[in-house]
């Protein structure tokens, strides 16, 4: 395949489910892109429809009921909506890994976890059993599983979550992909084994320059990791660019609001942490306008009947929000997270 | 973007009446399961059979010119006709009658037994995974050990210790027939009390009994409701079995067991004293294996709520 | 997994001492007295009552019976004084086991089978047809079954024998009739196992590595489905087993069944106290295998306490 600079490109991508109650439009419109080499987090409360759109991206959501709406998916070029069950296999198995949430229950249980990851080749001709006996330990040895050999031989419930993640990890790299997925690999572990497993990813990047999607809802795990981010809200964008600009040039007061509601290590102790009131919008009939009006406390009229556009600040930055129309009051988001401090 | 006008730039702020638009009626438990029994057909037809079914066996014995014991020798292995609705047996017993008044001994053996299985059951087993420890070790040794037994054989036997009739069956059924539901509520229990919601119940200081009441036995009547409907036909099935081999209800009183087996012997004569029985006990059995079904999707806490 | 079926077999052992205790006391209190024909004279009853011990105190009774027991012995029939609960079982029970076999396997194999293509097949034309034969295998009793199958099978049509045992034939009719509760129950079980299980996160895994659906199906998805079948297993037997009773007197094979029904009409008490033995140590036996076999394939239990 030919060089591209964005290994992955998503287009103005739509995915609805058909349920008995009516049609869920889980992803809206979203457009954004993976390059190289980087590490894009994708960040935002549960059901805004982040791990929906990384599925997308493999073609993982069961269709029916989900099917797609609208725009493309371009990897390395080549359409992904477009491709044959063949294509699709050979996405899967050898070009993008994909890590989900839970490792207790991502792994077969009645399958040894070395087997497991060997399967990942599964179809492929061009290589041998040994080589790819070698390959799984090898693999396993470099995601940090100390004693491969017998680890091998064992079955998921044998293995602590950290190891299980680890196998999850393994199992995503072992085909070398250009590039993977972790849907929230982190949520169900405790905080030290989370450390050791974003450090491993890192690691692994610099080692083999693995383009990394990061879902998770945790502002820390992104500050730690990610080159950009992609900040969602009800199926919709709403935000996107660098880390820093995300964190200290916040233009969208939904980001503003998340950045608000969890505490860092920073945190003074006085700094009252603000919840985002409010629940996300519904799914069933998502509102005409921007999905967050309802909760947002610079809401104007027009926030609720017409969508925003995205505005480019920078180059990496850009936001879909009417405060940066030319007629919109000015507000100046930090300003008020210091004087709502200074107040408390 | 053309019909923008400035004064729809001006601040309003959160609405406070859709930042939850997301929430919907609530609905009580029990409320919402009868909604979703009623949304599925097939279980409210097999509601509907068991109420007709019901009602039939009380009256259509007593609305016949018939009675259940009278023979007419004109009518021996009649076939279905006006005078015989559905024919004679071979003492030119009227079966219309028959089937209903063994209606009347097969449903209420299967029901009664089934209650008190389900009762004792779920009290056995809530005592035992409520408090745990000693008693809960001796119960479930005892229990393993009965579970091992298979169930028939203490049937039969208690049936021959006790001899035929209504009562002993239901007992013979009875003293074994618990054992599957302690051992699921216990199984529920165990697991429910360990919830969070239990244990915050706990450390706000609410007593045993109330906890019980409000917390565990809602979550788990659904699932002993269910289970007592899955019960009944198995009780039909072993008193059906019984009569067959001849340790049921004593004659000439009759089940539709007994009907079934005295057909079965007469089947090359007249083979519509096989199927009409048959007819109604697989019917019976049909309509609570639907409302069991459409009973367990309608308590199922997974599905609360949706379609 | 040693420890395991030791504990297993140990259990089985109590089990079946319990039940050969309780079998024994509940067969000495059925009212009625085995001899009490009026044409016996007293000095014959009595001879009778020292023949079979019954003129011991019941302790002493218990005593003989499991030493008895303990060799292999059942003790003679009461009804039929040349004959022994032996010599019965042997006789009747290879009819009994070559039947339940047959009933067992077909049952199985079509219910498992009839499960996997409608769990695969969900919503479609192929689903509600399993699912009917479901519903109303579930439904009938096996000796109305049997009844039917006689009726359409052997009388109305004439293409199967509808009685005995003396070939291949002869066993469709009893076998089907036996069989059809638990294909039905197994398809049941397998269909809703097989619909949870593909609901379940690794599945997606394996989607995700780029696997093909057959692979998915079958190394991922009917390899666990089939977990909660094993466990019904051991009940399976028990039912098969008992649908014997009915479906061999129906059928008029001289398996162990219909004795076993035939005694009971003709309060033979040592034939009825044997067999029951008989019985419930086969069941205990087959709960334990299926234990073990469970054991076996689910690594979870293998390594695990448990």
């Amino acid at each position: 395949m030919a060089e591209y600079e964005n290994l992955l490109e998503i287009k103005n991508l739509s995915f609805s489910f058909k349920t008995y109650g009516g049609t869920v439009k889980a992803v809206r419109d979203v457009s954004f892109d993976l390059r190289k080499g980087e590490i894009l987090g994708i960040v935002g409360e549960s059901g805004c429809g982040k791990s929906v759109t990384a599925q997308c991206i493999m073609r993982l959501n069961p269709e029916p009921p989900g099917f797609f709406e609208s725009g493309e998916i371009l990897y390395k070029g080549q359409n992904v909506l477009q491709m044959s069950k063949p294509e699709l296999k050979q996405l899967r198995s050898k070009e993008i890994g994909f890590i989900f949430q839970d490792p207790m229950t991502s792994l077969n249980p009645t399958m040894r976890v070395g087997k497991q990851i060997e399967e990942v080749f599964t179809g492929h001709k061009d290589i041998s059993k040994v080589e790819i006996h070698e390959k799984a330990l090898n693999i396993m040895k470099l995601v940090g599983i100390s004693d491969a050999e017998k680890r091998f031989r064992q079955y998921p419930h044998e293995l602590s979550g950290g190891m299980k993640q680890r196998i999850m990890i393994a199992m995503a790299l072992v085909s070398e992909p250009s590039m993977i997925i972790c849907d929230e690999p982190t949520t169900s572990l405790d905080v030290t084994i989370e450390a050791q497993i974003l450090d491993l990813l890192l690691e692994l990047r610099e080692k083999l320059g693995t383009s990394i999607i990061m879902i998770t809802h945790d502002l820390g795990v992104i500050a730690k990791l990610c080159d950009r981010v992609v900040v969602m809200y009800g199926g919709k964008v709403m935000e996107h660019g660098t880390v820093d600009e995300i964190f200290y040039d916040t233009a969208h007061p939904y980001t503003n609001a998340l950045m608000n509601s969890i505490a860092g290590l920073d945190t003074d102790k006085n700094t009252v942490l603000k919840p985002i009131p409010g629940t996300p919008p519904d799914l069933f009939a998502p509102p005409h306008g921007c999905p967050f009006a309802a909760r947002c406390d610079y809401a104007m009229k027009v926030c609720q009947t017409y969508p925003p556009e995205f505005t480019d600040l920078s180059q990496e930055h850009s936001t879909a929000c009417w405060l940066q129309h030319e007629w919109a009051p000015k507000v100046d988001l930090h300003m008020h997270n210091r004087q709502r401090k200074e107040t408390v | 973007m053309e019909n923008l006008t400035k004064d729809l730039f001006t601040v309003v702020g959160k609405n406070v009446e859709k930042m939850d638009s997301i929430s919907r009626p609530t609905l009580s438990f029990w409320k919402d399961a009868w909604r979703r029994l009623k949304k599925n057909r097939w279980a409210f037809l097999g509601l509907c059979i068991l109420v007709v079914f019901a009602l039939l066996a009380i009256f259509a014995p007593i609305f016949s010119q018939y009675t259940y014991t009278a023979m007419d020798t004109s009518a021996v292995n009649a076939t279905p006709s006006r005078a015989h609705w559905l024919g004679a047996d071979s003492a030119g017993r009227d079966l219309w009658v028959r089937i209903w008044m063994g209606a009347r001994v097969s449903l209420s053996i299967g029901l009664i037994a089934a209650v008190i299985n389900a009762c004792v059951g779920a009290v056995m087993g809530g005592l035992c995974g409520y408090y745990g420890g000693k008693l809960d070790m001796i119960m479930m040794r005892i229990v393993e050990i009965l579970y091992g037994i298979p169930n028939l054989i203490v049937v039969i036997l208690v049936m021959l210790v006790l001899g035929r009739g209504m009562t002993t069956m239901i007992v013979a059924l009875c003293i074994t027939g618990w054992i599957g539901t302690c051992r699921f509520v216990r199984g529920e229990v165990y697991r429910l009390k360990e919830q969070d919601y239990v244990l915050a119940a706990k450390v706000l200081g609410v007593s045993d009994f109330t906890i019980v009441v409000r917390h565990i036995i809602p979550n788990i009547m659904g699932m002993i409701v269910t289970n007592l409907c899955m019960a009944i036909p198995g009780a039909i099935f072993q008193e059906a079995f019984l009569s067959y081999i001849g340790l049921g209800i004593q004659p000439p009183m009759c089940s539709w067991g007994i009907l079934a087996k005295e057909g079965i012997a007469n089947l090359r004569v007249a083979p519509h004293q096989v199927l009409i029985p048959a007819f109604f006990i697989c019917v019976t059995m049909l309509a609570l294996n639907l409302l069991g079904d459409g009973l367990r999707d309608a308590v199922d806490p997974k599905l609360r709520g949706t379609e | 997994m040693a420890k395991y079926i030791l504990k297993r077999a140990l259990a089985a052992i109590v089990t079946l001492f319990v039940l050969i205790t309780v079998v024994f006391f509940l067969v000495r209190l059925i009212p009625g007295d085995p001899f009490n024909d009026p044409k016996l004279t007293d000095t014959v009853r009595e001879n009778l009552y020292e023949y079979y011990g019954f003129d011991k105190p019941l302790v002493v009774q218990y005593g003989i019976y499991m030493n008895n027991l303990l060799h292999g012995d059942l003790g003679p029939s009461t009804r039929y004084m040349n004959r022994t609960v032996n010599d019965m079982i042997f006789e009747s029970f290879p009819y009994s086991a070559d039947l339940g076999i047959r009933a067992l396997v077909f049952a199985v194999s079509f219910g498992l089978v009839l499960g996997i293509l409608a769990a695969l097949n969900r919503g479609k034309k192929l689903d509600v047809v399993c699912v009917l034969v479901a519903i109303l295998g579930t439904s009938i009793p096996d000796f109305i079954m049997g009844a039917i199958l006689q009726y359409v099978f052997g009388v109305k049509w004439g293409l199967l024998p509808v009685a005995q045992y003396k070939g291949i034939e002869y066993t469709i009719l009893p076998a089907a009739a036996l069989g059809f509760y638990t294909l039905a129950s197994v398809s049941k079980l397998m269909r809703s196992s097989m619909l949870e299980v593909v609901s379940q996160d690794y599945i997606k895994t394996a989607k995700a590595k780029g696997l093909s659906q057959g692979r998915i199906t079958f190394r991922h998805q009917i390899r666990n489905a089939i977990m909660p079948v094993i466990t019904v297993l051991g009940p399976t037997v028990a039912s098969v087993l008992t649908g014997t009773f009915v479906v061999e007197s129906i059928f008029a094979i001289p398996g162990m069944g219909k004795y076993y029904v035939d005694s009971v009409n003709n309060s033979d008490y040592s034939m009825i106290l044997g067999m029951t033995i008989f019985y419930g140590a086969f069941l205990i036996l087959c709960n334990l295998i299926v234990d073990i076999a469970y054991g076996l394939v689910d690594p979870r239990i293998r390594i695990g306490k448990k």
